[in-house]
């Protein structure tokens, strides 16, 4: 498979009253295409850092993002970030958010048939004339994926989308996105602090150390899916990875 | 019914006041200062020959004009003070100067420029108005929150699409607020302006039943129309925070 992601020896720090505070320091990694990376860490480690520098929304102190072969330095259709607080606009209608990255030289209406045609996908029918204020918050969620995947992303950048929602939506949703991304392959790097989430949905589990942070480990999940949270495998592996964290899962 | 027992208490006031200022005319004999009857009778009088109707008209007509000049010059100046930040520094010292001064210390100034037709009161309503609203939409631009325009930069859309689907809705609201008060100050100084040698509006008309005649029982039906007109006009600005477009920002 060919590669998607190639981060280089990025490095980051930022000023602070006390000198500067380094955050990110030395992570290289690749992802293949259409590859699914989980990237797990101790709150405050700079994983969302990371992330910010890979989808091109801050520059690195040194190091460099390429997104096939190319180096990127300022965010693109190509990869959406979906962060934690949501940016779903809530001036706008379901449709009218879905509508709102699509390209100015598609009719009115090709873009109401693919805003349409995403707000199915995700459950949201029926949905389509509402206002964001009108929702939940996991069809907010709902809403920012589809949005995310109506421009066709060659990658979608993921930082704790679920973790505002509670344990059952979570989940939930968790499943929304496995069946989603067995209709269309996108290559996925998504951030979160729940292992158990990383092993649902990633082939490879990246561990980071605290600040700064580096690559400490790196775990490939070679389950098929739909995976069986409660199996002797899912078990293991998640006491492995909490263990690397630095957390001792049997004693807790 | 509850809506009713909560504006009890504030009829009550009213009524505690009109019956308070009935017994002092009465008990300290006054041939000057009106009783509240005198005060209906008066306004009935105004209505009957049709002058309660031209000068209301001529005070609001002056209102329309100068505070809808001051909308179309306020919100993109505002607009722009507020996404570029050299056109900020550039204006908001003048801006700053200006606005602290009252708009009654320009009369003589308008006077002088315009002389004492309807476009000195226009003018003096422009220039009251004017700047709370510039002040109001800069601070609405100033705080769009920076996840939604991170989700328009990655979407990579157009600077139209940015400014009618992003900036313009997320500032609206505060448009909206800045035009209350801007509404407010303009009716405020309407009547100020008004006393100054015109020979119509609600303030000429306050001005003239003093000064032909003692007419006090007229000069406070002046007073308490323009209150009420003054009411209704807010009245009308908050319905506009009713509108779909705007409805995100007063919920939660």
């Amino acid at each position: 498979m060919s590669i998607k992601i190639e981060v280089e020896a990025l490095r980051k720090s930022f000023a602070t009253d006390n000198g500067a505070l380094a955050v990110v320091d030395d992570v290289s990694l690749q992802v293949a295409d259409g590859e699914f990376i989980a990237i797990v860490g101790p709150s405050g480690c700079g994983k969302s850092t990371l992330m910010r520098m890979m989808a091109g929304f801050m520059p690195p102190d040194s190091g460099r993002v390429l997104i096939d072969g190319a180096i990127r330095t300022c965010p693109s259709p190509q990869g959406i970030l979906i962060s934690q607080h949501g940016s779903v606009f809530p001036w706008l209608t379901v449709q009218q958010n879905l509508m709102f990255g699509l390209n100015g030289a598609l009719s009115m209406s090709e873009k109401i048939a693919i805003a349409d045609h995403y707000a199915g996908i995700v459950g949201l029918r029926g949905f389509e004339r509402s206002y964001p204020h009108e929702l939940s918050g996991g069809m907010l969620k709902r809403v920012e994926i589809a949005r995310a995947l109506a421009v066709k992303p060659a990658i979608l950048y993921m930082d704790e989308p679920f973790s505002a929602l509670d344990a059952l939506m979570s989940l939930r949703m968790r499943n929304e996105l496995l069946k989603i991304l067995a209709q269309e392959r996108h290559t996925v790097l998504l951030i979160t602090h729940d292992v158990e989430e990383a092993i649902h949905l990633a082939d490879r589990v990246m561990v980071l150390s605290p600040r700064p942070t580096r690559i400490q480990a790196t775990f490939e999940v070679k389950l098929p899916h739909p995976r069986k949270l409660t199996s002797p495998e899912v078990q293991q592996l998640r006491v492995d990875i909490l263990r690397s964290l630095g957390v001792d899962a049997d004693a807790a | 019914m509850s809506k009713l027992r909560q504006s009890l208490p504030g009829l009550a006031v009213i009524v505690l006041l009109l019956a308070a200022w009935w017994m002092i005319v009465k008990a300290t004999r006054s041939v000057i200062f009106p009783t509240p009857w005198q005060v209906v009778t008066g306004i009935v009088e105004l209505i009957r020959d049709g002058t309660l109707w031209r000068h209301i008209g001529a005070s609001l007509g002056r209102v329309g004009s100068g505070f809808l000049l001051a909308v179309a010059v306020a919100v993109p100046i505002g607009l722009w003070m507020g996404w570029v930040r050299g056109v900020h520094d550039t204006l908001n010292p003048l801006f700053q100067i200006l606005r602290p001064i009252s708009p009654i210390a320009w009369i003589p100034i308008a006077i002088l420029w315009f002389g004492v037709g309807n476009a000195s009161p226009i003018y003096l309503i422009f220039i009251s108005s004017v700047f709370p609203m510039i002040v109001q939409t800069v601070a609405g631009v100033h705080t769009i929150e920076k996840r939604y325009l991170r989700a328009a930069e990655n979407f990579g859309v157009s600077r139209h699409t940015l400014f009618t689907q992003v900036v313009i809705p997320a500032v609206l609201p505060q448009i909206i607020v800045g035009m209350r008060i801007g509404l407010g100050v303009a009716w405020l100084v309407v009547v100020a302006a008004e006393m100054i040698a015109l020979r119509s509006g609600l303030g000429y008309l306050i001005m003239d039943s003093r000064n032909a005649g003692n007419r006090y029982d007229l000069v406070i039906a002046g007073m308490i129309i323009i209150g009420l007109i003054g009411l209704m006009l807010d009245g009308l600005m908050r319905l506009l925070e009713g509108l779909k477009i705007v409805r995100w920002r007063y919920v939660h």
